[in-house]
């Protein structure tokens, strides 16, 4: 019980410590690739602290969505980290970071950041809110059924347990069902988090954003809550995905010796992944906004390829 | 001792009797009182179910009618058994709450003699349909709630142009459930001798394979799954929103009872292909369902259509029991019918919730077109929160009780072996994929129904000057929500209850209130160890956004950033429909919108611009490609037909002459 209550507590802290490094690292490597000499790697951080030191405004007859969505966002990302094998794969007892309920508090999220943008009342927020729903709508299958494919051969959907049987068996990565699940999942990660080429984190360009069209109208430490929360999200996920994928170095157990190596090969892992991201990003274009459909539904046969496969390969 | 579920069957039929007396009192108490006696009688429907499910069973109420020819007839039986005292309880706990908010609600026709008595005779039909012991016995109360509900549909008749044709669809189609239900216990009637349940279980092939098209596509009808969903959409609107909450949330569920009375009671041992009938059947309707719910913006349309997608999740979740059943895995197919029945309990506890929540609107602001609503979070708070919690148990949200359901379906479907059975390999992933692809949805559905109706500005006068609904509508709505939450944090003692019905024994319950699905490893869901999680990390978050706010406190600006945009006017504001613009162009296939452009220009000068008007319409798929073709092909026989009649006495003797002619040739042979 204390073991496990140990791991959640690194999860969470060493995400929220690293979250901004990874962002900073991503956007360094991504104005060095462009030319450009870049903010440096703390200034996310500097971003937040920024944030976090000015007055939030509200226009007259906004509820308390306008307040709580913030919070709300933030807090799903953080029982989000807790339940995603970051570090180590020792769950906790009652709530043991079940694929479902991990992906339901996900949406949450979601759901929180679409209120807002509806809250606003302005045409953007509708518009972000609107496009980010059609996304979510749209990615949450593959991830369902690229989870379920990678669950299967484990015989659990504890993501936790996935993660450690896939460790201890080289066969259950190199496989085709775990590498078509993996190409899905990364779709569906890019799409989450609002990347390219699905949308541009770093444009205000009206006919294209989606993110950024939402929290529009958010200022001062409800921009805070909005962006160390979407951030979070990107280290939720991506650190699964890597885990998955290079499941080495995860610490099975709450021992201090095993934890400063999962500490060490997560950060290590999620900081290369990110920077290969950004590194990607470079080279593509922005998708036209109705040409996305047609790469989340690439990734929702992907993924129903691998259940299939996974059904007559093990 | 009397027998406590005789004493609540009898109790019910006299709160029935109280209720419609009631109906005839003058109009001023008339909603308190009948409503009252009504709603009574739904909380003893749902006592006696309860104790049903715990596995008493009563002596057997035998009604005192005798039926004429009655010689192949047992006697009319209601002797609910433990999966008939889990409908019973369902049924008797929406009825009870639908009254109890019409008595704030009903007004005008829906609060006359006649609207009341129908409510009164229509809850005592759906309360007694899964007490019946026989065939005749369920009959009459199918044909009660049918009538019931018919009646009830047509209240408005007089002020809305709209309620008529919905009755006319409603009434055919109810009829046509009826019929089909008829003439398949007639088939087993005929093959056993008898009309009691008890007759039945022994008959065998080919009379069950007749009895179970027929008696299915009846209860698929009742139901509302695809492709004989039609009257959903058409009823659900134009009833009276206490009605329609009843008819969404209780009475679509017999259709779901009659699906498993057939598979688990009657004829136990199906074929693996009447599973199969009802995971297509489930899955086409779960799909179909969820995708015109996401691009309506009528709001109780939009509730009808996510109605049938939900039934389709249910009919889904029995097909894949069945199926696992038949297959031998019968540990993971009992956690799949105990999926099907949570899916129907929390279907029943966030319908009503949203029905009564759409009432609420509809009552304060006389719109139920989200396109003109908006800005009601502020102007009717507690129907707000009632409707986000119910927005979130259909969008199956934790911790809520849609929520629970959903991961129980989720967990059967992942635990199956399915590399052995050809069978189970093909339909299983596809099985998923629909329930990912209705989640997806059904998010995207009801984050636009409660952001649009109840966020951002009012979008119309009526939405402008709405109001907090009266005491008792919102006390029926909160505590439904309450219901739909409630569930969704005590899923352990709750399953272990509902398992009974269906026969599952390893469900186990774990934590504080978790469940354990025993059977399929140690699989367990603790909703309120999640809760206590989240509360953990809520707490720094509130801390450091407190210290904050002391320093730097909230400012309430008149133009926050408005991006140019003049905040007065709402038509800036994205509506229901520009919302699910994005998916109608994405599913435009399936979804066949009509949209029209229209230029208004003065009549004197054609190049200058007044105006533009959009319009567009979401119609039926399969109402377009079904059902009107067929109506206008029976037009076309009809008008045929009259042909043979113009009025002539010659035409009419000759006719005579000519079937005389026929009966004399038939008899001389």
């Amino acid at each position: 019980m204390i073991d496990s209550l140990v791991v959640v507590a690194v999860h969470v802290v060493f995400a929220v410590l690293l979250t901004p490094l990874l962002l900073g690292v991503m956007r360094t490597t991504r104005a060095r690739l462009e030319g450009h000499v870049g903010g440096g790697v703390l200034q996310p951080w500097r971003d937040v602290i920024k944030l976090f030191g000015k007055e939030p405004l509200r226009a007259p007859g906004s509820t308390w969505v306008l307040t709580w969505a913030p919070l709300l966002l933030m807090t799903s990302s953080l029982v989000l980290l807790a339940l995603v094998p970051l570090v180590s794969t020792l769950p906790l007892a009652q709530v043991p970071g079940d694929l479902f309920v991990v992906v339901s508090v996900l949406l949450l999220g979601t759901v929180a950041l679409a209120l807002l943008g509806l809250e606003s009342g302005s045409a953007f927020g509708g518009m972000g809110s609107s496009r980010h729903m059609m996304f979510a709508a749209l990615v949450e299958p593959t991830v369902l059924l690229s989870i379920y494919a990678l669950s299967l051969p484990v015989g659990t959907s504890a993501l936790a347990a996935i993660v450690a049987a896939r460790s201890e068996d080289l066969a259950t990565i190199a496989n085709p069902v775990s590498i078509l699940a993996l190409v899905a999942l990364v779709i569906v990660v890019i799409a989450e988090t609002g990347r390219l080429p699905v949308d541009n984190p770093s444009t205000h360009l009206e006919l294209t954003m989606v993110h950024e069209a939402m929290i529009l109208e958010s200022g001062g430490r409800d921009l805070g809550w909005l962006e160390f929360g979407s951030w979070l999200r990107l280290t939720a996920l991506l650190g699964l995905t890597v885990n998955l994928a290079v499941p080495w170095g995860v610490a099975p157990d709450a021992a201090w010796q095993n934890l400063a190596i999962g500490l060490a090969a997560s950060t290590v892992k999620i900081l290369v992944a990110g920077s290969i991201l950004a590194a990607v990003e470079v080279f593509i274009a922005k998708l036209r906004l109705f040409r996305v459909p047609e790469l989340l539904a690439g990734s929702f046969v992907l993924a129903f390829l691998s259940v299939s496969a996974s059904y007559l390969v093990f | 001792m009397t027998n406590l579920i005789d004493l609540g069957l009898q109790a019910q039929f006299g709160c029935t009797i109280v209720g419609i007396a009631a109906a005839l009192l003058p109009a001023r108490v008339r909603n308190a009182v009948a409503g009252t006696a009504i709603s009574i009688g739904g909380l003893t429907a749902a006592a006696t179910g309860i104790i049903a499910l715990q596995g008493s069973t009563g002596t057997g109420l035998i009604l005192p009618i005798a039926l004429p020819g009655g010689d192949g007839l047992d006697p009319l039986l209601l002797a609910p058994d433990q999966l008939g005292g889990f409908f019973m309880a369902l049924a008797g706990l929406v009825l009870s709450l639908t009254a109890l908010f019409g008595i704030g609600y009903a007004h005008g026709a829906a609060a006359s003699r006649t609207g009341w008595a129908a409510f009164a005779v229509f809850a005592l039909g759906v309360q007694l349909v899964p007490a019946a012991g026989d065939a005749v016995s369920f009959l009459l109360a199918w044909e009660a709630m049918a009538i019931g509900s018919t009646v009830l549909l047509l209240a408005d008749h007089a002020s809305r142009e709209a309620v008529r044709p919905a009755t006319l669809w409603y009434a055919v189609l109810t009829h046509a459930s009826f019929l089909l239900i008829l003439a398949g216990f007639g088939v087993l009637t005929a093959a056993s001798g008898g009309t009691n349940w008890d007759r039945w279980v022994n008959l065998s092939e080919p009379v069950t394979t007749v009895a179970f098209v027929l008696l299915v596509a009846g209860f698929a009808t009742k139901a509302g799954l695809m492709p004989v969903h039609v009257w959903l959409p058409r009823a659900h609107p134009e009833a009276p929103s206490h009605a329609s909450a009843a008819m969404s949330a209780a009475m679509v569920k017999m259709g779901i009872y009659g699906l498993l009375l057939v598979t688990l009671r009657l004829f136990p041992n199906g074929p693996q292909w009447w599973a199969v009938v009802f995971v297509a059947l489930g899955a086409a309707s779960a799909l179909y369902g969820i995708l015109q719910a996401s691009v309506q913006s009528d709001l109780k349309r939009l509730l009808a259509y996510s109605t049938t997608e939900n039934i389709g999740l249910i009919t889904t979740a029995i097909g894949v029991g069945l199926l696992l059943r038949g297959s031998g895995q019968n540990a993971v197919g009992d956690v799949a019918l105990v999926a099907a029945l949570l899916l129907a309990l929390s279907h029943a506890a966030f319908k009503t919730v949203l029905f009564t929540g759409a009432g609420s609107v509809l009552h304060a602001t006389g719109e139920r077109d989200l396109d003109a609503l908006g800005g009601l979070a502020a102007r009717m708070p507690w129907t707000a929160s009632a409707f986000g919690v119910g927005a979130m148990g259909a969008a199956a949200l934790p911790v809520t009780a849609g929520f629970v359901a959903e991961w129980v379906l989720l967990q059967a479907l992942i635990h199956t072996d399915a590399r052995a059975d050809r069978l189970l390999a093909v339909v299983l992933p596809i099985t998923m994929g629909v329930v990912a692809l209705t989640v997806g949805l059904g998010l995207l559905t009801f984050v636009k129904a409660f952001g649009i109706a109840f966020l951002a500005r009012p979008r119309s006068a009526g939405a402008e000057g709405a109001h907090e609904a009266s005491f008792t509508m919102v006390a029926a709505m909160l505590i439904a929500a309450i219901g739909t939450v409630g569930l969704g944090l005590i899923p352990g003692p709750l399953s272990r209850l509902l398992g009974a019905a269906v026969g599952a024994q390893d469900l186990a319950v774990t934590g504080f209130t978790g469940l354990e699905l025993g059977s399929l490893g140690a699989i367990l869901l603790d909703p309120l160890a999640l809760s206590l999680l989240t509360a953990a990390m809520l707490v720094p978050v509130l801390a450091i956004n407190a210290v904050a706010a002391l320093r730097h406190p909230r400012r309430q600006v008149d133009l926050a950033w408005g991006c140019g945009g003049d905040r007065t006017s709402p038509r800036m504001e994205y509506n229901a429909t520009s919302y699910s613009e994005p998916l109608v162009r994405v599913f435009g296939g399936s979804l066949q919108t009509r949209r029209s452009v229209e230029v208004i220009t003065p009549d004197d000068a054609p190049l200058l611009v007044e105006g533009i008007a959009f319009n567009q319409e979401t119609t039926d798929v399969v109402e377009n490609r079904v059902y009107l073709p067929a109506i206008r092909a029976l037009e076309r026989f009809g008008d045929f037909a009259r042909r043979l009649q113009n009025g002539s006495i010659h035409r009419y003797l000759s006719f005579s002459f000519a079937a005389l002619l026929v009966v004399l040739v038939v008899v001389s042979r």
